[in-house]
């Protein structure tokens, strides 16, 4: 096995050769920082590097592997998406206003991880404050798709999707409010997984729109995907709406195969508008397996797809215009300090340190919230809200899960939905209804077109993880449909 | 529903964010046409739909109101791109009397 091989295991196989003694921490780390140098430079999915903590955690690693009490994770190389705080180390949501904020502690998600045994390799590239669904919104360059370079990763976490899929980390978190996992996971061909609203704290986590966000990993199998996320989860006394279920319940009986099972079809997604003839034939085929494997594929509705877009709209930017006014130049980051008075001050740090989109989505949102309009638009949305979390509680009375496309096209030349916002938008009509409704939903890959990665998402009721892993481990394993690296060239 | 320009200005206002000229046009048109979409919302009769903020079933968890451990002052001053005597320094609020 060369030292390139080693960018391209699963953590399980890694896990097995390090308790083997065949490879060490160090070796994996270096390995992996070779590949950042020659690849990284065209994917550009590193915003920053962590040497301080890569040093110190593998070498961690391989003394309580020598001395035989190595916790789960050790040894295994992970990037983190930069809306996630890590103590000392930069993180700056993919924006300018936050550059050089250092914060004073870490997330638990990520901390519980690094005691679990993971080596942080670096801070990933998103979209500013994860707005953005090809992490062309960035505040400091966008990223790359590694399966063809001119074309976007998805996003916002686009950075730990193509991190993943270009061998530049094992395993990656990423953040997903209305499909920021899910749909980079399929766009670069890795598995994603957003978990149920509540399963991981976000304590730690820059807030976006703190009714939807969930933390949540990006894997090169579905058992890596639900490895990570069982360690993730559980109480947070830091998190007041952290679920006290425990953790490991994601993976109760996930192996077990899809046998009996009833897969939802909804048609309004499997027609949906803008669906490319490529994805849905990708899909047809992934159901095909499933039914060989002996679930049974039942039609279900989502009456109420047409207007989720229109409350995402709402109500995600209404979220973020509350949260994004703690930015304002005082406590940290960008600071137009010598402005003349305080409300200049407010005004000149925003204006120069927030991006289009988040210029956008804050307007949007205060508008929507302002006097006079609150009834018209955000509580209309919270109520077409209940609307869409009652098609799924209906749905779920014919199914066990519900399986369709992640996203309605595979990746789109960088640059081609800058200019109309809502093209962009329209990119997470297949993964916002999850994060409205709070659930668990999963993308593996499904195959390619053209050479370009197709996902299939299967999203569960509240707190079934287990069950959206069921189907996508049934899946991956009948279909032999792999994560691949991609070589990049 | 369109946006004016005064509108967005008003909005910008609002959200204490400073445009950029050119920006009032650029987001009124942009503004306007993701509102075009969102008004497909009026379409839906919800006068008996209960509102939802909160998406799964967790009880509010209180804790105890005890002291414990927090950031020292120097830590939570870290960041600040400005600081004076220990705390964060802003411009004057109010005139001198």
């Amino acid at each position: 096995m060369t030292s390139d091989d080693l960018t391209r295991l699963t953590i399980k196989d890694a896990s097995r050769l390090l308790r083997l003694g065949s490879i060490s921490a160090g070796d994996l780390v270096t390995a992996h920082m070779d590949r950042i140098e020659r690849l990284d430079p065209k994917v550009k999915a590193y915003l920053r590097f962590t040497p301080e903590l890569w040093e110190k955690q593998a070498e961690e690693a391989d003394r309580r592997i020598r001395e035989g009490n190595a916790p789960p994770l050790a040894g295994i190389p992970v990037a983190i998406k930069d809306v996630l705080c890590v103590r000392g180390v930069e993180t700056t949501a993919g924006s300018q206003i936050l550059r050089g904020f250092k914060p004073p502690y870490t997330a638990t998600a990520v901390q519980r991880l690094f005691d679990a045994g993971a080596v942080m390799v670096g801070v990933t590239n998103c979209d500013e404050f994860a707005m953005g669904s090809s992490t062309e919104n960035s505040g400091y360059f966008p990223t790359h798709n590694p399966w063809d370079l001119d074309r976007v990763p998805g996003g916002s976490s686009g950075g730990s999707a193509a991190a993943v899929a270009s061998g530049q980390a094992i395993f990656s978190l990423g953040t997903d409010t209305g499909g920021s996992i899910r749909q980079p996971a399929a766009l670069c061909g890795v598995v994603g997984m957003k978990p149920t609203y509540g399963r991981v704290s976000r304590y730690g986590l820059i807030a976006f729109a703190s009714s939807l966000d969930q933390i949540g990993p990006f894997a090169r199998s579905v058992d890596d995907a639900a490895v990570v996320l069982s360690l993730m989860s559980g109480l947070d006394p830091l998190d007041a709406t952290s679920s006290e279920r425990p953790g490991m319940e994601v993976l109760n009986n996930h192996g077990g195969g899809v046998r009996g099972m009833r897969l939802g079809l909804p048609r309004e997604y499997h027609e949906v508008e803008g669906i490319e003839p490529r994805v849905k034939a990708a899909i047809d085929a992934a159901l095909l397996v499933l039914q060989r494997e002996g679930a049974e594929i039942v039609d279900v509705s989502l009456p109420h797809t047409d207007y989720g877009l229109a409350a995402y709209y709402i109500i995600a930017p209404a979220e973020c215009s509350s949260n994004l006014a703690r930015f304002d130049g005082v406590r940290y980051g960008l600071s137009a300090k010598d402005a003349p008075n305080i409300t200049d001050e407010y005004m000149e740090t925003r204006r120069k340190g927030f991006g289009t989109e988040v210029r956008r989505r804050v307007m949007l949102g205060t508008y929507a919230l302002s006097s006079g309009y609150y009834d018209a638009y955000y509580l209309k949305a919270q109520k077409v809200r209940t609307l869409i979390k009652r098609d799924f509680d209906e749905a779920f009375k014919k199914c066990d899960a519900i399986v369709s496309a992640t996203s309605p096209t595979v990746a789109f030349p960088i640059g081609s939905k800058t200019q109309d916002p809502l093209s962009m938008y329209l990119c997470d009509v297949l993964t916002l209804g999850g994060n409205l409704a709070g659930l668990p939903g999963i993308s593996v890959p499904c195959g390619t077109s053209d050479g370009l990665p197709v996902g299939l998402q299967v999203l569960a009721p509240q707190w079934g993880e287990n069950v959206a892993l069921r189907v996508a481990r049934a899946y991956e394993e009948a279909s032999e449909m792999k994560a691949l690296v991609a070589d990049v060239v | 529903m369109p946006l004016s320009r005064d509108e967005v200005r008003h909005v910008a206002m609002l959200a204490r964010l400073g445009l950029e000229p050119g920006d009032e046009e650029f987001y009124a048109e942009q503004l306007s046409g993701i509102l075009g979409h969102i008004d497909r919302l009026q379409q839906l009769d919800t006068a008996d739909i209960p509102p939802t903020a909160q998406v799964v079933e967790i009880a509010s968890r209180l804790r105890d109101d005890e002291p414990r451990p927090s950031l020292s002052q120097e830590e939570a001053l870290a960041n600040a791109p400005a600081a004076v005597d220990g705390f964060f320094r802003v411009p004057a609020i109010q005139e001198e009397a």
